[in-house]
């Protein structure tokens, strides 16, 4: 059996990389992926803790799936959103995202 | 007599009503209702004196103060608190016949001075105005009600100053009447705090009730603390100061002559008849505790008006314009009053008090001929249309009315019986004389002098040599009824009021006082004025006027420094702006901005820098808000982990 700290490093790694996307890209569609990404991370960790530390329950199984239907839900409306800014300003830039400031 | 609150509220009423309505009227619509309120206020106050005195005298002989209505307004603390009421006593009662008579008179005159002219609704309002505040101010009960009375005709009288606002003489005028009586008021206020802090009360009278009753101010003296017997000479003075800012007394005389650019009516109304005379009224109202504490200060109200009367009376002689010579023979004749008043030694009518009588008797009597000769001269200067004594001679056959009602008040102001004039003035004459010869020989100078500048006035106006070319261009015509009938009304006045047997209502202690004339100092009197009256007549009557030309010429420093009033404006100007401004507000007005101003404006640049510098964070990125959020838990997680 694959020993757990094999599977938290790999989630690990996915958090950092999906923060590192979310502070770093410019592009919304970029942060979004990110999002989703660290979303993952999580998800896989409830699953890990869940098959190896408590079994006989199943707790971790479902918030796990609660956490993809929500984000699936999320990530629609996000490209929803995004599609809408896209048509307004012709591209999908956050530094041209200023109509409203000042 | 709660009645007697209306007397103070119709005319308020009547102000606010023209005030906020009276653009709307019709002028003479705004005209009528303010007059038929001042007929009332004038029928009240008949009303009032003819109950007061009707009402007789009580046991001790005087009659006594009523206070009809009392409120307490203000309380600080125990026994010092503001009150607003209404005081009836003697001079009260006599101000208000006076005050609303010759507002009344004033009033009707108007109808036919001001008409047609913009803002006709605003002077009503205004005048309505200013006989609430002067009304309010000799019913007060206390002090500080007169305060505020006080400034209030100080301000109606800026208004009505400033009427032709379009004029910048006038506004300068307004505002130099305003600042300077602000100025003396600011003794005023000194002395009623002083007064009010020592004594416990801003009542008039504390503890005076022993005093009438008693043998002198001693028995009263103990009723006060001893810290308030060493200032109350002082708080008196200061309130002296105030009272002759408003009454004009030298040097704070300057606004009076100016304060003529105003309507001509108003002129009679408050620069003449009863505006300025409220410094004497307060003396008068302030007489007892003068006596009791401060006879040093009473006699320098005397030698101040003194001095005052014969400056002013210098100055008169040789003034162009006939309202500025009304103006300063205001000014002295305000003076006579206070020597009337600070003549006083005692408070016993028969023994040195005759000069209280005799200083209220001439403020009746001079309130309605002054009032009749500026009223003349308003209808003069309505005919020729100019102040200026030029443009005028030869009107007295075409003015018949106002040139006999003119002469009556010349006559009564010289000093010729039977006028109202002769009587007081005598009586002021025979106080003088009893205080010092000195006193007395100077105002019989000064009296003299009036007979003088009075009749040079009356010879340059109706009689002289005429202006023919302004005369045929536009002749000078009789004014109309309106004006006409106060000019009679106020002559009628002035040939009888000299026989109102005046010290049965007023006198220092309340005592009835029987007038009787001193029979040496009234031929003395009568033979000065009737000289100098025969001197202003070789001297003015015919149309060439060479003997004054030469005496003119003869004493020419003298005759130029008399008609720039002995320089006092300049030299108050050169006070103010050189000696004040130069070395108090400006060194005030450099700290201001480069101390003060400098360091609100430091701490207003540092805030801005700084803010300047930590907007940035506020950037309106997601992104970077989280990079922020990231590094705190980062630091927090590190904090923790090493603890």
């Amino acid at each position: 059996m694959v020993p757990m700290e094999y599977y938290l490093v790999v989630s690990t790694i996915m958090m950092f990389v999906g923060m590192y996307g979310f502070f770093t890209r410019r592009n919304l569609l970029a942060m979004l992926i990110s999002v989703e990404l660290i979303l993952n991370s999580v998800d896989i960790n409830f699953v890990v803790f869940n098959r190896y530390l408590f079994p006989e329950q199943l707790e971790g199984f479902f918030f796990a799936m609660f956490a993809i239907g929500v984000s699936a839900a999320e990530t629609a409306v996000a490209i929803a959103i995004i599609i809408n800014i896209y048509r307004n300003i012709r591209n999908i830039q956050v530094k041209n995202l200023n109509e409203m400031k000042n | 007599m709660e009645y007697t609150l209306l007397i103070l509220l119709l005319p308020f009423l009547s102000f606010l009503l023209l005030g906020i309505t009276g653009m709307r009227m019709k002028p003479a619509v705004a005209g009528a209702i303010g007059t038929i309120v001042l007929g009332a206020v004038t029928l009240l106050s008949y009303l009032t004196a003819f109950l007061y005195f009707g009402g007789g005298r009580n046991e001790e002989g005087v009659y006594p103060a009523l206070t009809p209505y009392n409120m307490e307004w203000l309380p600080f603390n125990g026994n010092l608190h503001i009150d607003l009421g209404i005081l009836l006593d003697p001079i009260s009662i006599l101000m208000l016949v006076v005050i609303s008579t010759v507002s009344l008179m004033v009033h009707i005159y108007s109808f036919g001075y001001m008409k047609g002219e913009k803002g006709f609704q605003r002077y009503y309002a205004f005048l309505s105005l200013f006989t609430f505040s002067m009304l309010g101010l000799v019913v007060a009960t206390n002090i500080f009600q007169m305060y505020i009375f006080w400034e209030l005709v100080g301000v109606s009288s800026y208004l009505l100053i400033g009427f032709y606002y379009t004029k910048p003489e006038a506004i300068a005028a307004s505002k130099k009447a305003f600042i300077v009586t602000r100025f003396a008021d600011l003794g005023f206020l000194i002395g009623i705090l002083i007064y009010g802090y020592y004594t416990g009360t801003f009542s008039f009278q504390p503890g005076m009730e022993v005093i009438a009753g008693a043998d002198g101010p001693t028995a009263a003296m103990t009723l006060l603390p001893a810290s308030a017997l060493r200032v109350l000479p002082v708080a008196l003075g200061l309130m002296f100061v105030g009272g002759a800012g408003k009454s004009a007394m030298f040097p704070l005389h300057i606004w009076l002559p100016d304060a003529m650019e105003g309507p001509t009516p108003v002129s009679a109304l408050i620069h003449a008849a009863t505006m300025v005379v409220a410094g004497v009224y307060l003396v008068a109202r302030m007489f007892p505790l003068f006596i009791g504490y401060a006879p040093e200060v009473l006699h320098w109200v005397a030698y101040i008006g003194a001095f005052t009367a014969l400056y002013a009376a210098i100055v008169a002689c040789v003034q162009s314009d006939i309202k500025r010579v009304l103006a300063f023979s205001t000014i002295s004749q305000i003076g006579f009053m206070m020597v009337g008043l600070g003549v006083c030694t005692s408070m016993l009518p028969h023994e040195g008090g005759l000069g209280y009588m005799a200083g209220m008797f001439h403020l009746f009597t001079h309130a309605m001929f002054k009032a009749l000769l500026f009223l003349g001269a308003g209808a003069i200067i309505h005919a020729v249309h100019s102040n200026e004594m030029s443009t005028m001679g030869g009107l007295r056959k075409y003015m018949p009315i106002t040139h006999i009602t003119f002469l009556i008040a010349c006559l009564a102001i010289s000093g010729i019986p039977p006028f109202s004039g002769f009587f007081s003035k005598d009586e002021i004459l025979t106080a003088a004389f009893e205080f010092s010869p000195f006193i007395g020989w100077t105002m019989s100078f000064i009296a003299a002098l009036t007979a003088f500048y009075m009749f040079r006035l009356y010879y340059c106006i109706f009689w002289g040599k005429e202006n023919k070319e302004l005369h045929t261009a536009h002749t000078p015509h009789e004014a109309p009824l309106s004006m006409t009938f106060p000019l009679m009304f106020l002559a009628a006045v002035t040939c009888v009021a000299g026989f109102i047997p005046f010290g049965e209502f007023v006198s220092s202690n309340g005592e009835a006082y029987v007038i009787h004339l001193n029979t040496q100092v009234a031929v003395t009197s009568v033979c000065i004025a009737i000289v100098s009256i025969l001197i202003a007549t070789c001297m003015y009557m015919r149309r060439k006027q060479t003997f004054a030309d030469k005496l003119a010429h003869t004493f020419k420093t003298l005759h130029t420094a008399a008609y720039h009033r002995f320089y006092m404006d300049e030299i108050w100007l050169f006070v103010t702006k050189k000696i004040i401004f130069r070395c108090i507000s400006t060194p005030i007005a450099w700290w201001d901005r480069h101390v003060i101003d400098q360091f609100f404006n430091f701490i207003a640049w540092g805030t801005d820098a700084t803010a300047d510098e930590i907007r940035n964070m506020q950037n309106g990125s997601i992104q970077s808000y989280c990079i922020w959020f990231l590094s705190g838990a980062v630091i927090l997680t590190i904090m923790l982990l090493l603890i």
